[in-house]
């Protein structure tokens, strides 16, 4: 037991704490703060405290658990909201009311329930780190595996079935001539990644109905994605999106230093809206980490920790995770002002000089891989960075830049004209267009990935265009170089821009982006040769056709085939009218 | 354990900082009285302790501060203010003592003003519409119980003039049980009674709470006041069911007082030298707006943030514009050409619009129109920036009609009176009379049904 010495904000320096490990968790004070031991001098350690450190003294006392920071996994994590450090906000609130008060200590999980525990692994089987025991079907679609916890190596003596609570045994493994007692919990050291067979290049895109992602710049289920924006460009909403729509098994929402009605939006929204695929509540799939920026800081810094480690946990399980945190910036800050207290040399832009490779180690923690019994699943990062200023050249947009593969470079202008989500085409990229190229072959046929290439060099050759515009008005552009403008805004307007708001546009299939973009530049195809048979481009940029083609997004998926042919005979037929009306002013004069 | 104990072992002060020595275990956050040897006193808190030190921030001015004769008596508490419903009507330091002629107020109850964190699972989502009567704001950036909105402004801008319309007109609104606390962080004596004389003006000052600190008050004390404002605000909210406006004016000089002392306690400096926790600090003033389950009032949050040079890329409009629900911004090209007030819905936006309008709350057609609005406004500044370019004759047909919009839309949209309140349903009808310059096909924002139900086809 130690003893308070000194006391700085969220920094505690103890003494007498000789034989206490490095990261270990201790209570401080009378109020038993939780803390974590981030640096060891001689008897002295230095204590960074989760909880508001007003009213603690000198002198107080400081106890070490001797364990690591850790989370605790077992069926009933799902749909659950956690703050930092994995305590469950409802329970803080039946605790201490609408207020968050400190030194709360509340079990992760509920310990009573009972879940039904069904057998797979066979007596007298071989078990290691991870081996399947068995699983509970915590909500319909997941089957939880209840996997052997890190440690425990040898072969099963009894396996029991039934309903459990979850520290209840289920199972005892003879191991080095001992019999150890297993129950469904295990517990994970949040700062160490999980140990897996391999790691692989992953070979399909995360599906998340958003055009302009799933389209223009995927993210494969495995990879990771860089979101930088400045405020107000729609960082939340898109990761919001993708937390509702990403075909993932399961995500995990990091709310890190974030507005705390953006929580409670996601705690009111999620409940009721479905997963498009199969129907259910998407709270089912969810796990939350809410540490919003009120709430202490080093807690904060903890939090990216927590829900990366809870996904490495469903991961082992063979599952796809889909793991937001908004905004690793604030997280970044959390360590940038416990550097500060604790006097270290600052780098650039006061960071500490680990940040590019704390940043690093975040995102290598992605990724698709065998895990320690077989089964396949990944984690899929996806990283909101709020840069100062809007100016990626700060040191966390950089240092995010030079490990992630997406780059969803979010605009001020685009989100100022209200055009949502507001990525931009010219400057974001995506790095895994070659490996899932294949997927995209076998899934949507070789037009897909040529309407893409098409779409694109058309958007890039309205930005050149844009800019002659600016000098001399759009009057003075050939007829084909007006269609071609046209052509941009069109697939800006009509395929781009995408309403989270809008029941119907909010999530599009594969199948619709197909038609939808195709449409488009079928419409360009038709206009190009209009204007090659004379036909002004005047008459076909007031084409009324246009108005119908920005209406696909009101489309619902199960009429987009029968729709999409209609308009298709009405383009058809608007073209062949301009063109005979054409031909037949021409005779005329 | 609440003792008092005395020391007279001042070892240095040095801007607002002093430096006790011998003290036993004083606690983090401390109160501490600091006695001058004239009978004064002033209060300060502990903002580091050890064994047998504290050092000391003070509220206040350090002159006259003497080690040898001064002393310090901890307080054996975290700073806590009382709170009562008296304080309607009255007017208080930034430090919460009150300096109007009248008597001291009693408390009913005292609370920490650092607060809580409110947690998240205990909010319910912000969604009633308030009306301010601005036609600006109601129709484009529209304001709901329980957000945070700044104004971005700058010096020389009727940010002053803004704030008291929308209190004065949102108050007069608003149910029986609306209040405001008003905190006067850094400004001129002149700002400060300017709001005073238009809250008395609209016959509200009995619903208003004010805390002035004046431009030549002590800066530190200003890390204070907008906390003992939201202390009362929250009483008011959580305890006695109000729905509170709480206006903070001006945060900019709230950011260089934090800056202030964070260079007297010689920390590392972060972007042009203010903290590196300004995030976290800003956060834990602006998060305390929201509305709680179960509660009756609401606290909803106007803050003043003038920005330095006009740029909305500085420190303190960049991290508030990153803990709020959105900005007002009010355009300097605007107030130029006489309009008022000159909102700029460009660089504008209210993140909990969507959920506080539509049918039931305002319109059915109102988040189509204000979206049409934004763009055919953003496209009437690229037609105004072109014609600047190649002449407004060069410009073709479609661009002049922008133009033109971009015109009327300023002149009879933006523009309104200082005493105009207007109804959300007025706002949205002179909306459609602007977009009815526009073609049909033009609006492809709106909903088919609303063009068809709203769209003014004769005036064309």
């Amino acid at each position: 037991m130690g003893t308070i010495e000194k006391i700085a904000g969220p920094l505690v320096v103890a003494r007498d704490m000789l034989g206490s490990n490095m990261y270990d968790v201790v209570k401080v004070g009378s109020g038993k703060l939780i803390g974590e031991v981030i640096q060891l001098k001689k008897d002295k350690a230095i204590i960074q405290v989760y909880e508001d450190t007003s009213g603690l003294r000198p002198g107080e006392s400081v106890v070490t658990t001797g364990l690591p920071l850790s989370v605790e996994l077992a069926p009933g994590i799902l749909s659950k909201i956690y703050d930092g450090v994995q305590r469950p906000l409802d329970s803080i609130e039946k605790i201490s009311g609408s207020f968050i008060s400190r030194g709360i200590d509340v079990s992760p999980l509920d310990k009573k329930k009972k879940w039904k525990f069904v057998a797979q692994a066979k007596k007298g089987a071989k078990v290691s780190e991870n081996s399947i025991l068995g699983y509970v079907q915590e909500t319909e679609l997941i089957k939880h595996y209840i996997m052997v916890p890190k440690g425990v190596n040898g072969t099963i003596e009894k396996i029991k079935e039934g309903n459990f609570a979850i520290e209840d045994e289920i199972a005892t493994v003879k191991s080095n001539g001992k019999t150890i007692s297993l129950n469904m919990i295990q517990k994970r050291a949040v700062r160490s990644p999980s140990d897996f067979k391999n790691k692989f290049a992953s070979a399909e895109p995360l599906v998340t109905g958003q055009r302009v992602v799933d389209t223009f710049f995927p993210v494969s289920k495995g990879g990771t994605a860089a979101v930088p924006g400045p405020f107000g460009s729609g960082k939340t909403v898109i990761q919001h999106q993708l937390a509702k729509y990403s075909d993932a098994d399961i995500v995990v929402y990091i709310g890190c230093g974030e507005r705390g009605n953006e929580m409670t939006e996601v705690l009111v929204e999620f409940p009721e809206l479905l997963d498009p695929k199969t129907g259910k509540p998407l709270m089912e799939r969810t796990v939350l980490i809410a540490n919003t920026s009120n709430m202490p800081v080093a807690a904060r810094e903890a939090s990216i920790y927590t829900g990366i480690t809870i996904a490495e946990y469903f991961r082992d399980m063979g599952y796809n995770i889909a793991l937001m945190a908004d905004s690793t910036s604030r997280w970044a800050e959390a360590m940038r002002e416990m550097s500060a207290r604790l006097e270290e040399m600052p780098g650039e832009e006061a960071y500490p000089a680990y940040l590019p490779k704390r940043l690093a180690e975040f995102y290598e923690r992605a990724g698709k891989v065998e895990s320690l019994n077989g089964k396949i699943g990944s984690i899929t990062i996806i990283g909101a960075v709020s840069p100062a200023g809007g100016d990626i050249s700060e040191p966390v947009s950089q240092g995010t830049l030079r490990v992630t593969k997406t780059f969803w470079a979010l605009d001020q202008a685009l989100a100022s004209s209200r055009h949502f989500p507001s990525i931009n085409w010219l400057t974001s990229y995506s790095l895994y267009l070659n490996a899932l190229h294949g997927w995209y072959l076998k899934n949507r046929g070789e037009e897909f990935p040529a309407n893409r290439r098409k779409a694109m060099s058309l958007l890039q050759r309205e930005g050149e265009l844009k800019d002659i515009v600016q000098l001399v008005g759009a009057d003075a552009l050939p007829d084909s170089e007006r269609v071609i403008l046209e052509m941009g805004r069109m697939i800006r307007e009509d395929f781009l821009r995408q309403s989270a708001y809008d029941l119907i546009d909010a999530y599009t299939s594969m199948e619709k982006q197909h038609v939808m973009l195709g449409m488009i530049l079928y419409f360009g195809k038709r206009a190009e040769e209009a204007v090659k048979q004379g036909v002004p481009s005047d008459k076909i940029v007031t084409m009324k056709v246009r108005a119908d083609i920005s209406r696909m997004k009101e489309w619902k998926e199960d009429t987009v085939a029968s729709q999409s042919k209609k308009l298709r005979e009405e383009i058809d037929s608007a073209f062949n009218s301009l063109i005979k009306e054409e031909a037949i002013a021409a005779k005329n004069q | 354990m609440k003792y008092e104990i005395e020391y007279k072992t001042i070892e240095s002060v040095a801007g607002p900082l002093v430096v006790v020595k011998n003290v036993k275990n004083a606690s983090y956050n401390e109160i501490v009285r600091i006695n001058m040897s004239d009978g004064e006193s002033r209060t300060g808190q502990v903002l580091e302790t050890g064994e047998g030190y504290a050092v000391v921030q003070v509220f206040g001015p350090t002159n006259g501060i003497n080690i040898d004769k001064t002393s310090v008596t901890f307080l054996g508490d975290t700073f806590r203010f009382g709170v009562s419903e008296d304080m309607f009507g009255r007017i208080f330091n930034g430090q919460g003592k009150p300096i109007d002629v009248k008597a001291s107020v009693k408390y009913e109850e005292k609370f920490d003003v650092n607060g809580e964190p409110i947690n998240p699972v205990s909010r319910t989502m912000p969604s009633d519409f308030i009306e301010t009567g601005i036609s600006g704001i109601d129709g484009l950036i529209t304001l709901v119980r329980g957000q945070k909105l700044p104004i971005f402004s700058a010096s020389g801008l009727p940010h002053n003039e803004l704030t008291a319309q929308v209190a004065k007109q949102a108050t007069v609104k608003g149910s029986e049980s609306f209040a405001v606390v008003f905190a006067a962080i850094g400004i001129t004596y002149d700002d400060a009674s300017y709001f005073i004389d238009e809250f008395k003006k609209a016959g509200s000052l009995s619903r208003t709470v004010a805390f002035i600190n004046l431009a030549d008050d002590p800066s530190i004390e200003r890390i204070l006041t907008p906390r003992i404002a939201l202390t009362t605000a929250e009483f008011l909210a959580y305890q006695k069911g109000y729905h509170v406006l709480v206006i903070l004016n001006d945060m900019t000089n709230y950011a260089e007082a934090l800056r202030e002392l964070a260079s007297a306690r010689e920390e590392v400096p972060g972007r042009r030298g203010y903290p590196g926790y300004m995030y976290t600090d800003l956060a834990s003033i602006y998060e305390r707006a929201g509305i709680i389950k179960g509660k009756k009032g609401s606290i909803t949050q106007l803050d003043v943030v003038s920005m330095p040079g006009d740029d909305v890329t500085h420190p303190i409009p960049d991290l508030t514009g990153y803990i709020t629900e959105g900005q007002i911004f009010i355009s300097r090209d605007l107030a130029n050409r006489n309009i008022y007030p000159p909102i700029n819905p460009l660089g504008s936006l209210s993140r909990l619009m969507s959920n506080g309008i539509g049918p039931g709350k305002t319109r059915e057609d109102h988040r189509g129109v204000a979206d049409q609005l934004y763009g055919a406004y953003a496209k009437a500044q690229d037609a105004k920036n072109l014609s600047s370019v190649v002449g407004a004759e060069a410009l073709s047909d479609a661009d002049k009609v922008y133009l033109k919009f971009g015109e009327e839309f300023e002149s009879r949209f933006i523009s309104q009176g200082r005493d105009e309140a207007r109804t959300i349903e007025e706002t949205l009808n002179i909306g459609w009379d602007l977009l009815s310059m526009l073609k049909e096909d033009d609006l492809t924002r709106i909903k088919r049904e609303y063009i068809e139900k709203y769209y003014k086809k004769a005036s064309k």
